[in-house]
């Protein structure tokens, strides 16, 4: 029979005897290494100095040496009930980030309080983290009794004090303990010295706990982690990979892709050395195969076409808290990461931040500092598919990225898509403060006797686009149109020298690309060029960008847009002169260059 | 889900998180029993294939049933195998056997510095050719920027405080005191050029929770884990000259659980039988900052 196990976090100030409670847990249990003990006794008496239960946890040298923790450590505790992961988080401000570690991973969270300090900057902190996180079981726990005499007085204070403090945090604490982790009080039986407490002690307290259980009734969200295609073995399955985040789903279940919007059915449930199965449930790392073919990419969120769709959206409001060396700064390019998808963020606007140590709310911050939790305004630079925090938590969260390092996280608190977005804005400020040449386009059209436009190539790699598109230049420029080509390539080593240091290069290099369309059509060129792999979302891009002038777009090869009409398919590798003369005809039927201008 | 089915899940989690992650991604496989669990969750993860190569760091004193039962299993589920020494040490015997450097020196130069110079692809890796089933040396000498390791965090102290996913510097050195913050399932994927990162599974296992999975998924293990009749077996392998068996009688996997369980070892730590650990204080901290695994 396995074991029932529960990870648990313990945090506070630092000082207030966190490693103390751990190592006396670990001892009263019997949970300790034969001969461990004994061990860090003997290293005592050897460098003269009192044995402590926190030096049970000093397994590093760098720890031992500052004397503080400064990572969330794991050990092992059992009772008869069940086994404990205990996580030690460090309570010194400095490794906040170490603290988030320990904490996201537990369950249950033991909150330390020194009885004769008090509540410290860092309980607030730690308390007010454990509710950001999601921790929903807080116990907590006034260390050091036996300093204040064992006094109740000095403990309904404190939790007097304490529960106020959690209460405008949304979170009700499980139970307050009085403990001396020194004297042993209260750790694994009751103390005799505090006749005044009639509750559990920790070890009763941890094993009267709840194991925190997925609802089976939540909707189903499962991000797209990979999509696999092995052919070693003549294995023809496609797979779509992750792990369900919430809910269940059984084979012949329609699904939805987002935020492509694409939509298939769900054919098999894929796994490896495990009987077939019809149904697969939260938590279970696997994969379906579809019924249909469609283009998906990793980073997608999967969910039943039958269930509550989750928001799709490129701005939201959010609560974000931050770790990172450099502050979080207004209209810099971030790399957020909210269950399978990337990509990048912009902060908005900061509408106020929490300041720690007293819940009060500081207005008019410029920048997210190191430490703070602010609430904010967000904006991705393609949609992305979440939640919102108070409906489904698990799709609601993010992880922030700054030049390489994981340097925030935070949840949405709220879809914020009909709002105009900074991208849409930039467009219209930029239209609006365009300087207009004193030739008109109108003018234009007229001498080089054909308007503008901007035509695109798309469809996947190796589809012969290229070739098509420089053969069209020709055909054009031979007719004396004004065209020109313009090659990927030419871009990388010039204009896009710079880009792969943009968390979302692609993103960067559509941006540009439209830019530089919307100034090429403005000359009253025919401008080509091509791209790969273009979904429904670049191209919208690139027509904004290019506005108020026209894009003409040429599929080549399987097609992926999801609801996007293109002007013409072509087949992959088609006869690059015959595809010339169709998108010739193209041009003509949509008058950009006109039969009585020959 | 039962406890051993959220382990397995979240470790598949990870291995795909790597896979997609990194280009140039490799996973350790030293034939013992927690890198042989993690190759058999690279099969769950990937539906019975396995798309990343396997490397073995071997330092010529490995008991030889743990060579002959890699390359099975290499050639049966169709691995990219490839191992890597540090023939320069071996030839000049530079190692504790030969009487010249004590362990932990040992160690550095057999499985650290090898280890390091395989990774960076500037000492030579053998790699395992599927049709004459002979080993020759690979053309590919990218350093891999991902190196997926199967250590678990009950194994030792240093170990407990490690990350999933792991960064390590240019001098591929782990700064303890400055790791990354992990977050409903974020990791840190993205790295500056140069540095690589470790990517650890198996943190969340015990050694109980390893052999239990073992008996449940019927994985194929060296029979050097099992008493074969005299009183003895390893309970962790490495290389002979600094590996003891214990004494034990279990003759299988449900022997092996039930004696971790309630019987001898429920209080005595794995790595009692492993020598350089006691050298090095204890903690294995020192060889582990230079690039142990």
């Amino acid at each position: 029979m396995q074991r029932d196990q529960m990870n648990i976090v313990i945090v506070g100030h630092v000082d207030h005897g966190k490693s103390t409670v751990i190592g006396r847990l670990l001892a009263d249990t019997g949970s300790l290494p034969e001969g461990k003990l004994e061990q860090v006794k003997a290293t005592c008496a050897k460098n003269a100095k009192p044995f402590e239960y926190a030096f049970l946890l000093d397994a590093l040298k760098d720890e031992q040496a500052q004397g503080i923790t400064i990572d969330a450590a794991r050990c092992f505790f059992k009772t008869s009930k069940r086994d404990y992961i205990i996580l030690d988080a460090p309570g010194h401000i400095e490794f906040l980030k170490n603290m988030v570690t320990g904490a996201a991973r537990a369950e249950t969270a033991l909150l330390v309080i020194d009885a004769s300090e008090g509540i410290q900057e860092n309980s607030r902190r730690h308390g007010h983290m454990v509710s950001l996180l999601g921790i929903r079981q807080v116990v907590v726990l006034v260390n050091k009794m036996d300093i204040v005499k064992y006094s109740e007085k000095v403990f309904r204070e404190i939790e007097e004090e304490y529960r106020d403090f959690l209460a405008e945090l949304n979170v009700s604490p499980v139970n307050f303990i009085p403990v001396s982790a020194r004297e042993g009080d209260n750790i694994v039986h009751l103390s005799k010295k505090m006749p005044w407490y009639q509750g559990y002690s920790i070890k009763q307290q941890l094993d009267q706990l709840k194991k925190q259980e997925d609802l089976p009734d939540q909707a189903l969200r499962f991000p797209v982690q990979d999509v696999y295609k092995f052919t070693e073995g003549a294995d023809e399955r496609r797979i779509i990979a992750g792990t369900i985040e919430t809910g269940s789903i059984n084979t012949g279940d329609e699904v939805v892709f987002l935020p492509s919007r694409k939509e298939s059915t769900i054919k098999t449930i894929e796994e490896f050395n495990v009987p077939a199965k019809k149904t697969a449930y939260a938590k279970e790392a696997i994969g379906f195969t579809l019924t249909t073919q469609i283009y998906i990419r990793s980073g997608e969120l999967m969910v039943k076409k039958t269930e509550k769709i989750p928001n799709v959206s490129t701005r939201f409001k959010a609560n974000i808290f931050w770790m990172g060396k450099s502050p979080m700064i207004k209209n810099k390019r971030y790399k957020i990461k909210l269950a399978a998808a990337r990509t990048t963020v912009k902060l908005v606007d900061i509408l106020n931040c929490l300041d720690a140590s007293d819940l009060s709310s500081v207005a008019n911050k410029q920048v997210i500092e190191k430490h703070d939790v602010c609430e904010c305004i967000l904006e991705t630079t393609r949609p992305v598919a979440f939640d919102l925090a108070d409906e489904l938590e698990n799709t609601s969260r993010f992880a922030i990225v700054d030049n390489y390092e994981i340097s925030g996280g935070g949840i949405v608190l709220n879809n914020l898509s009909t709002e105009e977005s900074m991208f849409e804005k930039n467009i219209r400020e930029r239209e609006f403060s365009w300087e207009k040449s004193a030739i008109s386009l109108k003018e234009r059209a007229d001498s080089y006797k054909h308007r503008s436009k901007f035509v695109l190539l798309t469809g996947p790699p190796d589809t012969g686009k290229q070739k098509i598109a420089r053969a069209l230049e020709r055909r054009l420029f031979e007719n004396n149109y004004k065209v020109y080509y313009l090659g990927k390539v030419t871009m990388e080593h010039g204009l896009d020298s710079d880009i792969s240091s943009y968390p979302d290069s692609n993103d960067e290099y559509i941006r540009r690309l439209g830019e530089l369309a919307r100034i090429m059509t403005d000359a009253g060129q025919i401008f080509i060029t091509t791209i790969s792999d273009a979904d429904d979302f670049d191209i919208r891009k690139l027509k904004l960008l290019n506005e108020p002038n026209e894009i003409l777009v040429v599929n080549t090869g399987s097609n992926i847009f999801n609801n996007f009409k293109v002007d013409l398919d072509l087949d992959e590798h088609i006869d690059v002169q015959k595809a010339v003369l169709s998108i010739e005809k193209l041009l003509k039927e949509k008058e950009i260059i006109l039969e009585y201008y020959l | 889900m039962d406890h051993l089915q959220k382990l397995e899940a979240h470790s598949v989690f990870l291995l795909r998180e790597a896979y997609r992650e990194f280009n140039n991604l490799c996973m350790l496989w030293s034939i013992g029993k927690d890198s042989t669990v993690l190759l058999w969750l690279a099969r769950k993860a990937f539906f019975d294939h396995v798309p990343i190569p396997l490397v073995h760091i071997d330092t010529h004193y490995k008991i030889p049933e743990m060579i002959e039962y890699r390359d099975r299993l290499a050639l049966k589920w169709k691995l990219n195998m490839i191992y890597g020494q540090n023939s320069e040490a071996l030839k000049n015997k530079r190692t504790f056997p030969d009487g010249n450097v004590d362990r932990i020196t040992c160690c550095r130069n057999l499985k650290s510095e090898a280890l390091k110079h395989t990774l960076s692809g500037e000492w030579s890796r053998y790699k395992l050719n599927h049709e004459t089933q002979k080993y020759e040396v690979d053309s590919n000498k990218d350093p891999y920027t991902g190196v997926i390791v199967g250590v678990r965090a009950d194994e030792e102290g240093s170990r407990s405080k490690e990350r999933y996913f792991s960064p390590r510097d240019k001098e591929n050195e782990w700064g303890v005191g400055d790791q990354p913050p992990e977050f409903w399932n974020q990791y840190k994927t993205d790295f500056a050029p140069g540095t690589h990162v470790r990517i650890h599974p198996l943190l969340d296992w015990t050694e109980l929770n390893i052999w239990e999975y073992i008996e449940r998924e019927k994985i194929p293990t060296v029979s050097l884990y099992f008493d074969q009749g005299n009183g003895q077996r390893y309970r962790s392998l490495g290389c002979y000259p600094c590996t003891t068996p214990v004494v034990s009688d279990a003759k299988n996997e449900a022997d092996i659980i039930k004696e971790l369980r309630t019987g001898r070892f429920s209080n005595i730590a794995e790595r009692s039988g492993r020598e350089q650990d006691k050298e090095d204080g204890g903690g294995l901290e020192t060889l582990r900052r230079e690039g142990y695994m």
